[in-house]
């Protein structure tokens, strides 16, 4: 996904002259072209990620469309003030694109993963929040954000589906169950391991790229389909980040449905390990075995 | 109010100030920032009311946004806003609390209150302005002495000297506040990073005046306005 946002925003570079990326070292080699064609709209402060967000409400300020890209822990954890300040507090958005998902970072340890970027993002107002699940989503979504002045966060992954889905902003059914079935709401890249996951089971599948601003109406159209029998419409979330980070969204947008709710995703312990992402997903539940556990516990 | 009235800037600020902070008495050391704002405003910014959203105009950026007092009172001076707001500092139906918010008063460029935001933004605005070339405006951050503590600020002088950005000014209002100091002083640690740099007297209008208006090409600008130490 980060060779496909470095080619997206290198092209929106040539066609808008509002866009400017701002770097902090990170990815510097991959928009090193682009640096030499537009030496004041690619800015690269060095390792200074405080000032990268600094920088991008300043640009924001003149009318210019920052992008801002990093590691989720520098670009988000790091610089918690300065997007609450430089530029939310000041009326201005940016595109923030991170990489380095949750445990995508694994084998460089804690330092380098951020599961709780999302859930930050969620103490601020108003930002849409992208996790695209496949490479093709992405180019889509970065050029609708430049296209306007809020602030937008595009999650980029090394976790990938099959198929990309460019379309779902809102939640998209690939799997549908019979009436009354469970709904299981796969965000990104957790598709993959969902589908998998749920063979054989019935249940209905959805799928978005954007949990924020939430299909809340998509959620309640999918569930209103169920019969007004004794049994409470169950629905199962899966994210690719800090577990439970919509659970509270969505239990208020269904608070007038009676309902059951299983929010899996990410641990909040510090598991002081390495490995790969394929073990972190196993440790943390999130493989197609441990997200089936979870999934048929909670239905049984 | 000890601000004295002998001077021009005075005789208006002062019954200005009054207004704000009711009939508090503050020794002149509390509006440390004010001689550097009135010649800012007076002398060498290009901004008026009629100005503040043209993209050509010199941009201001209280990065000290604490104790805005002397801000606001310029701001009425000049015309930014009217001086009845100066009457309900902070309550609830008030645009003016003790930091500022862009988003509620003209003129204000920045919202600001938790230290070392400012450099930042102005580098950043500085950068915006050159990418549309729009060469002609400047932008001038106010910091102050104990504000240097966050290290915001040094990844901000750090850049803007090595970038060689030349449009922006830094001006440091120097109350010897910083809890551990700046030994080898406060220059010195712009002037590393490749600034020009001026230390001038911050309650001399004309010091001030040539100090604000002695950037040279190729690289930002620093002025330390040295002020009574803060009691």
């Amino acid at each position: 996904m980060r060779e496909t946002f470095v080619a997206s925003a290198t092209d929106l570079l040539a066609e808008d002259p509002r866009t400017a990326v701002v770097l902090a070292d990170i990815s510097a080699a991959l928009f090193a072209p682009a640096a030499r064609r537009h030496p004041d709209r690619v800015l690269n402060v060095g390792i200074r990620e405080q000032l990268m967000i600094g920088v991008a409400g300043g640009l924001a300020l003149t009318g210019l469309r920052p992008i801002v890209h990093s590691y989720a822990t520098f670009v988000v954890d790091r610089t918690y003030e300065q997007l609450k300040l430089d530029l939310d507090h000041q009326g201005v958005g940016a595109i923030v694109v991170s990489v380095g998902a949750s445990y995508d970072g694994s084998a460089m340890g804690r330092t380098h993963m951020s599961p709780g970027d999302v859930a930050l993002l969620d103490t601020l107002s108003g930002w849409t929040v992208h996790v695209p699940g496949h490479p093709d989503e992405v180019p889509g979504l970065l050029r609708a954000a430049a296209r306007h002045d809020d602030a937008v966060y595009l999650r980029l992954s090394t976790q990938v589906n099959d198929l990309p889905l460019p379309g779902a902003g809102r939640l998209t059914v690939v799997h549908q169950g019979g009436p009354a079935a469970p709904l299981v709401v796969a965000v990104g890249p957790m598709l993959r391991p969902v589908l998998q996951a749920v063979a054989g089971l019935d249940v209905t599948v959805a799928y978005t790229h954007t949990p924020r601003p939430f299909d809340v109406a998509g959620l309640r159209e999918l569930l209103s389909g169920e019969p007004g029998g004794t049994v409470a419409p169950a629905v199962v979330l899966v994210e690719p980040y800090l577990a439970g980070t919509s659970a509270a969204v969505v239990s208020a947008a269904l608070a007038d449905v009676p309902h059951r709710l299983l929010a899996l995703g990410v641990g909040q312990a510090d598991l002081r390990r390495y490995g790969s992402p394929a073990d972190h997903a196993r440790w943390h539940g999130l493989d197609p075995a441990g997200l089936r556990r979870s999934i048929t516990a909670f239905l049984g | 109010m000890t601000i004295s009235t002998a001077t021009p800037s005075g005789r208006l600020l002062g019954p200005l100030l009054r207004r704000l902070e009711g009939d508090e008495k503050h020794a002149r050391s509390a509006y440390s920032t004010l001689d550097v704002l009135w010649v800012l405003y007076d002398r060498v910014l290009r901004v008026s009311p009629e100005t503040v959203d043209d993209p050509d105009r010199d941009r201001f950026l209280l990065s000290k946004g604490h104790g805005p007092a002397a801000y606001y009172a310029v701001l009425a001076a000049k015309g930014f806003i009217p001086e009845t707001w100066l009457d309900d500092l902070a309550g609830p139906e008030s645009r003016l609390g003790h930091h500022p918010d862009r988003m509620l008063v003209p003129g204000v460029e920045i919202g600001s209150g938790s230290l070392g935001h400012g450099l930042g933004l102005g580098v950043g605005t500085a950068l915006g302005l050159r990418a549309q070339g729009l060469t002609r405006p400047r932008v001038y951050v106010l910091l102050g002495d104990a504000e240097l503590d966050e290290g915001s600020n040094h990844e901000a002088i750090a850049y803007a000297g090595a970038t060689q950005l030349a449009s922006l000014t830094a001006i440091v209002i120097d109350n010897q506040s910083a809890t551990h100091g700046w030994p080898g002083g406060i220059a010195s640690r712009f002037a590393v990073n490749g600034w020009s740099t001026a230390e001038v007297d911050g309650r001399d209008h004309n010091a001030l005046e040539r100090a604000l208006t002695a950037h040279r090409p190729g690289q930002p600008h620093a002025v330390v306005a040295v002020v009574e130490p803060k009691e």
